[in-house]
Parts: C-alpha cells; sequence; structure tokens
C-alpha cells in the first residue's frame, strides 16, 4: 500500500496542497482532497510556542492515481512549498520516520 | 532535476509536445505578480492554457509552488480580464467605456503628452508601476526616454519605502546590495562543494514564508532549516517562524532599531562580536559602541516591549551562533526613520562577521536591475531631463542622488497645489495605487480627480481604473508576454507562449509608445531585441549570450564569488575592501556625514505612537501595524479569484486574545479600525500570537464582486481600506521611510448593520464593467 509521510517540522500552511489538489481533481467550493489542521499558535508552561500545520487527506484523496500512472507524484507532493510531504509504499515511508512531528498517512487502497 | 521525478516528463527542452498539449519552460513573475519569479511549466491547448505545474529542473524553487501559481489558470481565463483597450464614456467613476483600438488608444495618449508638453511642458506628466512588473523598470523607462519626464513613481508610495530604505542603507555602509545566501546562488545550490548552510537565520521583520519579498524564495529557509539552520525571529506576531525559532523577540512596531541597538551594546560590551573580523574590516566602531551603549536592556525593554533579559540572551545567543544570515523585512522600510533602522539591523549582522562568507549575508551585484535598465535606456537623453524632479533638492539623501523614482509625496503635493508645476497627464501601469501603495487613500483618490488625463494599464478593472482613468490599456499575463528575469540569480528566460486580444506586456507597451513618442531612444525592433540589448549591457552583471541561448538553457547561473572584500571583486578600483571611502564596512556612515544626516543607526519614536501622543493613546490605545502578507493575494491582486477568496474571503485585522475579550469582541466579528485620520471595518483575528496592545490589519483590500460605480461605493474602494488610516509625507530628512507601519488608532464592533453578511461574499469571482460598443 502506498501512503503519505508528513514531515511537519517544516510544514509552514502555505496551503499549496490544497490548492493543487483542488486544481488537479477539479473540486468545487467546499470540497477538499487535503486538508489544513492548524495546532496554535499556543504558548506553553516554559514559555515557548507551539504553532503546527497538518496537512490531513480526506475520502476524496485518491493519490492521483492517474498522476501516478503517468510517471508523476501526486501533486500535494510536487508542489509542497516545505518539501515536506512524501509519497511511496508505506514499508519505505515508515522507515524515514526518524524524528518527532512525523505523520504517516494511508488515505486510500492505492 | 529535483529527486524522484521523471525525467521524460519534465524535459531539459524549454518547450516539447505531450500528445496535443504544449508544454513550456518558463518562469512566472507577473502579473499576476510577485517578486520571485518561480519556473513552471505552462501546459498549452488550442492556444488555451490548461494547467500550470512548478518545473522540478530549476533549481530556484524545485518544482515547487504557490497557491497564487497554481491559480494561474482560472486567472489567466477569467472572463472579466480586460483584453482591449479602452475609452472612457461619461464620468469618471460611471464605469462605462467604449472598446477602441491599440492603434487609436496609442494616438491618443501620445496626442495629449504633445498637448501637455507645449503647454505646461514634458514634467507635468507623471508615471507609475506596481511593485513586482518584472522590476519596474518599464514607466520610469518610458518616462525619461519617451514623455522626457523625471516623474516616476511607484504607485504614490510614500517614501519610496519598500526595500528602497534598506538598499539605500547598504549601499552607504557597504558600498553594495547584500542578501541571504540561503544556497540559492548556485545551481548545486546545497551540493555546491563551496556552500555551508548558514548556523542561524537572522529573521528580521518578516515573514518571508508568505512574503518571498526582495525577490527572495521565503522556503529556501525551510531548505535551511531541513539542512539544520536554526532561526532568530524579530516580529510584533507569532507567526509560523517565530514559533519555531531558537530565539523570538515581539516588540513593539517601530522600535527595531532600539532593539538592534540593544542587541549591538550587549555583543559589543562582552566581546561576543567577530573582533578579528570587525578590527580589520569595520570604520566606526567607537562610534557605534558609544551609541549603542545608551540602548542598555533596560532602555530597550522600555522602548520596544521585549524584556531586558531577553535582549541579553539574544545578544549572547548571536555571539556564539557562528554564520548567521540577515534576512530583512519591509516593516524597517516602513517606518519613517528607516534608514536609521535599517543600519542598525545591518550593524548587528555586522558583528556577527558573517560578511560575503558563504551562508551569511553575501554581496550580489544585481541588486539594481531597476535603475540599471533605465539608466542604459535613457543613456542619451541628456542631464537636463532629470533636472527639477519633484522632490529633488528637499531630502538629504535624494539630494546626492540615489533612488529609482520621483518622490510619490512630492507628486501628491504638486497635483494638489500645482506648485512647483502642475501635473496634468497620469500614466500608471499596474498600480492599483490608492488601493495600495499609497498611504491616505482617500486624498490621494482625490488628487487624480485634478489630473485631466490619466491612462491605467492593468489586468483587471480595479477602483484606480473606474475612478481615475479615460483610457485604460490591457496587461499581458506571464504566459503572454516575453520578459527576462534579471533580479538577482539566475537570470531566467520568461517566454510568451499566448496572445489574449490585444494584451501586451508592460514592456511591449513602454517600447510601442516610446517608439510614438520618441523613436530615436525606442530603436529596438521588438521586446525580444531590446531585453536581449539590455540582458548585453547591465552594467553590474551584463550577460554575454543570446535571447535564444538564454532561452534555449531557461536559466543561467553566473559563478558566484564569496569573500570579494579579499579579492578586490567589491570595490570599483579592485583594490581589496568594500566599496566605500574608507574602504571597510562603515558602522559610521562618512557618505551619511556629508549629507548631513545621523551616521550612525539610530532610533526614534514614530510619529504617532503611545509614548510621541500619550493623550491621544487616550482615545486610540492601539498601535496599528498593517501590511502584512497573505498566501492567497499579491498586494491588490487576486481579490477576483474564486479560489483564492475561498481560502481567504475577506478582510482580516489580528488582536491579541485578551484585548479582545476586554472589548467584547469574537473572533470573525466585524470591527472598525478609527484613528485621527479615518477608518474601514474589517474582520476580527482573535489570536494570542498578536502582541498585546497592537493590531495588524491587513492592506490591499477592494471588492471587484461589487458594483464598480463611484456612486455605489466604487467596488468597496474605501470599506476595508487600511489605507484610510494611515498618511502620506511622513518621511524622515533623508527623504526614505514612511509611518504606514506605526500608526494608532481604536477598535470596536460594528454594530450600524453595514458589516457583509456571511462567510462567503456574494457573487463571487467577478469583476465587472459596462462596455457601450460590443
Amino acid at each position: 500500500m502506498n501512503g503519505l509521510l508528513i514531515d511537519y517540522n517544516f510544514c509552514t500552511g502555505c496551503h499549496s496542497c490544497e490548492m493543487a489538489c483542488k486544481v488537479e481533481h477539479g473540486f468545487a467550493q467546499g470540497e477538499w482532497g487535503i486538508k489544513l489542521t492548524q495546532q496554535g499558535p499556543d504558548q506553553l508552561a516554559d514559555g515557548s510556542w507551539e504553532y503546527n500545520y497538518i496537512p490531513t487527506p480526506t475520502d476524496r484523496c485518491d493519490l492521483c492515481a492517474d498522476r501516478v500512472k503517468e510517471g508523476r507524484l501526486p501533486t500535494c507532493v510536487h508542489h509542497c512549498q516545505g518539501l515536506c510531504m512524501y509519497y511511496g509504499p508505506v514499508e519505505d515511508l515508515a522507515r524515514q520516520m526518524t524524528s518527532s512531528h512525523m505523520v504517516l498517512f494511508t488515505p486510500c487502497e492505492q | 532535476m529535483r529527486q524522484g521525478m521523471n525525467p521524460d516528463l519534465y524535459r531539459e527542452e524549454w518547450q516539447w509536445q505531450e500528445g496535443d498539449v504544449t508544454v513550456t519552460r518558463s518562469c512566472q513573475w507577473s502579473g499576476p505578480g510577485c517578486h520571485q519569479g518561480c519556473n513552471v511549466l505552462f501546459y498549452t491547448k488550442d492556444n488555451k492554457l490548461v494547467k500550470i505545474e512548478g518545473d522540478p529542473r530549476s533549481p530556484v524553487n524545485d518544482g515547487r509552488l504557490c497557491m497564487r501559481c497554481l491559480a494561474m489558470v482560472e486567472a489567466v481565463n477569467h472572463p472579466d480580464r480586460i483584453l482591449h483597450p479602452l475609452r472612457r464614456v461619461g464620468e469618471r467613476g460611471e464605469n462605462k467605456w467604449e472598446e477602441i483600438t491599440m492603434d487609436e488608444a496609442y494616438a491618443i495618449i501620445a496626442e495629449k503628452a504633445r498637448e501637455v508638453t507645449e503647454e505646461y511642458g514634458p514634467k507635468s506628466i507623471v508615471t507609475g508601476i506596481g511593485t513586482g512588473r518584472n522590476a519596474t523598470w518599464q514607466t520610469s523607462s518610458l518616462a525619461f526616454a519617451g514623455f522626457r519626464t523625471p516623474n516616476d513613481t511607484a504607485g504614490m508610495l510614500s517614501g519610496d519605502c519598500c526595500y528602497t530604505p534598506r538598499l539605500q542603507a547598504m549601499n552607504a555602509i557597504f558600498g553594495s546590495d547584500f542578501i541571504a545566501d540561503c544556497a540559492q546562488l548556485s545551481a548545486e545550490r546545497f551540493d555546491d562543494p563551496e556552500y555551508r548552510r548558514p548556523d542561524v537565520i537572522l529573521n528580521w521583520a518578516c515573514n518571508p514564508v508568505v512574503s518571498n519579498a526582495d525577490g527572495f524564495f521565503g522556503h529556501w529557509i525551510i531548505d535551511c532549516m531541513q539542512h539544520g539552520s536554526k532561526l532568530f525571529v524579530v516580529d510584533p506576531r507569532v507567526t509560523w517562524m517565530a514559533a519555531h525559532a531558537d530565539i523570538f523577540l515581539q516588540l513593539r512596531p517601530g522600535t527595531d532599531a532600539a532593539v538592534a541597538l540593544g542587541i549591538c551594546n550587549i555583543m559589543i560590551q562582552e566581546k561576543l562580536y567577530d573582533q578579528d573580523f570587525c578590527d580589520k574590516w569595520v570604520y566606526g566602531m567607537e562610534a557605534l559602541a558609544e551609541r549603542a551603549a545608551l540602548y542598555t536592556p533596560e532602555v530597550v525593554e522600555k522602548i520596544s516591549w521585549v524584556p531586558a533579559a531577553k535582549i541579553v540572551e539574544a545578544a549572547r545567543y548571536l555571539g556564539q551562533a557562528g554564520t548567521v544570515a540577515l534576512q530583512w523585512g519591509l516593516p524597517l522600510d516602513e517606518t519613517k526613520w528607516a534608514v536609521g533602522a535599517s543600519l542598525a539591523v545591518a550593524a548587528v549582522e555586522v558583528l556577527t562577521g558573517s560578511i560575503d562568507v558563504p551562508g551569511g549575508f553575501v554581496n550580489v551585484k544585481y541588486g539594481h536591475v531597476q535603475s540599471d535598465i533605465r539608466e542604459n535606456i535613457c543613456k542619451g537623453m541628456g542631464k537636463q531631463v532629470r533636472e527639477g524632479r519633484l522632490g529633488d533638492g528637499k531630502y538629504a539623501l535624494r539630494t546626492v542622488g540615489f533612488g529609482p523614482h520621483s518622490m510619490g509625496d512630492d507628486i501628491l503635493l504638486a497635483m494638489e497645489t500645482g506648485e512647483p508645476y502642475p501635473i496634468k497627464m497620469g500614466f500608471l501601469c499596474s498600480t492599483n495605487t490608492f488601493i495600495n501603495m499609497a498611504g491616505e487613500s482617500k486624498r490621494v483618490y482625490e488628487a487624480w480627480q485634478k489630473v485631466p488625463f490619466v491612462v491605467v494599464c492593468d489586468l483587471f478593472m480595479t477602483p484606480t481604473a473606474v475612478g481615475c482613468a479615460d483610457i485604460v490599456l490591457p496587461i499581458a499575463m506571464g504566459c503572454e508576454r516575453w520578459g527576462i528575469r534579471a533580479w538577482f540569480t539566475p537570470l531566467r528566460a520568461i517566454n510568451k507562449i499566448l496572445q489574449a486580444g490585444d494584451a501586451r506586456g508592460d514592456e511591449q507597451i513602454m517600447l510601442e509608445l516610446g517608439q510614438i513618442l520618441n523613436p530615436d531612444m525606442f530603436f529596438w525592433d521588438d521586446v525580444l531585441e531590446m531585453n536581449e540589448f539590455l540582458m548585453k549591457n547591465l552594467s553590474s552583471m551584463p550577460f554575454d549570450m543570446t535571447w535564444d541561448e538564454l532561452q534555449e538553457k531557461t536559466l543561467v547561473y553566473p559563478k558566484f564569488q564569496y569573500r570579494k572584500y579579499e579579492t578586490g571583486d567589491m570595490r570599483f578600483d579592485h583594490q581589496p575592501g568594500f566599496n566605500t571611502t574608507t574602504g571597510r564596512i562603515e558602522l559610521y556612515c562618512t557618505m551619511y556625514d556629508s549629507a548631513g544626516i545621523d551616521p550612525l543607526p539610530h532610533f526614534k519614536e514614530p510619529t504617532c505612537s503611545p509614548i510621541s501622543h500619550p493623550e491621544e493613546a487616550e482615545e486610540f490605545p492601539f498601535v496599528l501595524t498593517t501590511g502584512r502578507r497573505s498566501w492567497e493575494f499579491f498586494h491588490s491582486e487576486h481579490r477576483q479569484l474564486k479560489s483564492m477568496r475561498e481560502f481567504h474571503p475577506w478582510p482580516l485585522c489580528e488582536i491579541n486574545d485578551q484585548d479582545a475579550a476586554e472589548l467584547g469582541i469574537k473572533d470573525g466579528d466585524w470591527v472598525y479600525l478609527e484613528n485621527q485620520f479615518g477608518k474601514c471595518k474589517q474582520k476580527a483575528m482573535v489570536t494570542p500570537g498578536q502582541l498585546k496592545g497592537t493590531i495588524m490589519a491587513e492592506h490591499g483590500w477592494w471588492f471587484p464582486e461589487r458594483s464598480g460605480k463611484l456612486a455605489d461605493g466604487l467596488f468597496g474602494a474605501f470599506d476595508s481600506n487600511i489605507n484610510c488610516l494611515t498618511v502620506q509625507n511622513d518621511m524622515a530628512t533623508s527623504g526614505y521611510g514612511s509611518s504606514y507601519k506605526t500608526q494608532m488608532c481604536k477598535v470596536y464592533k460594528v454594530t450600524d448593520g453595514t458589516e457583509p453578511k456571511g462567510d462567503m461574499p456574494e457573487n463571487v469571482g467577478r469583476d465587472q464593467y459596462e462596455i457601450v460598443n460590443r
């Protein structure tokens, strides 16, 4: 099975994944194949700030099956400005999970 | 080529076929605009743009794109684009037009220019351009060489408060321009054997991942973070970058100079600066130490609201940081004492010693492409064209000749008073002036009503066009124009693939009008020939190649040299050192000394602040700042794109959660922002990330989905326009800077029923105007 690995240490919340996905699939207003969630800004007891974005694929995500068949990357991975999204077999992606703040999604049976 | 990308689908040629689709590699600079110029792949079919992707072969952006470029198909194919020249029918503000031909439009413009020149002289013609328009040299070149007037303005921008004050400061202390080295100067990027990433990125007064300002792709910083760089952030807001920084100083807007001097003070006192470097290459250390000593941590806390202990911690952190790259921003320019603030922040960077070294603050020779190209085109015009330029002689640094533009503030005064001479014609290219760059919106709108003939060139019908224009010319989008991207590395080709109606690039309009107005100065047959000439004759960095060669390569990196102050590559006489009078970095600027302004980094209170005007602060208790960028919009652009408005339907102002609670304001409430100069309404975004006592309000707002008629509000031009609360003509004696980002205001809920209803505006995606002869 293939999945999406997000290293959200470097997700700046730029919305490129969401927009690329909407354009690629022709989604209407209110329809999303991937959606950002935002945590913070929230000040912790030690004075530091938590402020994270995590893009979350929805059930509309097909991991860009047509693009992948052509030999392209899913468009969210291609256009991610933080270069923090990875596509591939989940076993390979799991091996890349070497730090905190990473999440592996398996949005569909592709 | 980015790893994991298919070389058969992302090819090396500049153009190829995929079935019935043509794929073209190009650079999207403008319009719609931005400062960055990412490399893109345009997919076209049957003369229509059908898809855009980031070009993974380009080391500039590695295939990445922001959401605005991803919306390019929607923008290029937008049904309300202006595609033919329009002549006003009826009064200004009726938004009623007649389509005419380009030849007719040019003839009208040339005839008006002749009339104005004969009756009042050529200097009564003013040109203007918006930021990001392919380095914005087109209207100033047309002004000098075509209309024979020196009065070009960046959309009436007060005190040229966009990068120019920082460039001015850098010229004074280094004799040249410097930028943060985030591996963007070599095609090999992080694999270049000479390169090493910064240890710390000193991210002062900017949020580059959103703004991509000054030709700097913000996510280059994220690339560095992925390679181990740490962040040091100075900002009134908790941005994502601030939250990910080792050191974050949350300061009151407009107090950057005091914070920087406070850091300098500790670094010097505790000998945390690079002493070897400063002993050898810096002039004025003692004077700086004396000035900085006034800014003890306690003094700085009082001024900036940053705790004294944080200042000390920050200085000690920088003192042992290693290589530090300064990436700084517009808020320094948009304070009244912009030059002094820029000197102060530059001084912090100099003390780290990370000057012109890999991963540091490095010298580039091509920061002034705008003036370079204009000087090239206008070479034959002689000195007299520059004489009598509005604002000259009035400000210390404008007298000695710096700055590409005439002073927008003095153009405004001349429009209003007719002194020293009247303004009778305006030629505005890609600037929505009183919605965006100009402060004091209504005043600027009114002033344009006194100018009898105005041409506006733009992509869409804007409040500036409806409110001021007699002729509107259609502007081409990025894929519809030939161009060169020659601002910072690499040199990039901009390919014309499509033709939309009569739309033309700013360069083509300049050339075609120039050929009518003064054919001797515009001797090129077409834009390609002109661009090739300009590229080969850049005085700072000439490229010895033909256009065809550039197009074939798509982008070209000149070899970058570090430590040029050791080799003599930085000075005009090729001796080692910096390009200044003393040959050193002048933290005491001898040039400023002779110009009669403070030669040292300096802080002064903003004109309007709770400290300078405590009595007014009782009524207007908040520090109002503005201008932070949104992902969805480039200044006043993109408001007519449905996609962008879904992400960002309404104007937002950020307010601290405790402040909001005290005022009974909830997240999403419409509020009035009001001060001595005016008011506007925006939606409150309540967040603990906004510094208590300050408000950040968005700029550039108008509503193309509403009626454009003046009687109906000119597309809501003054409803949510934050420049109803800012002023013109409040710059320092140097002639640089403005107070756009340092005003005061009060905030209260809209209860008069005038607030827009709903989560999404009605008619979004519309941008209409009436054409009587279609």
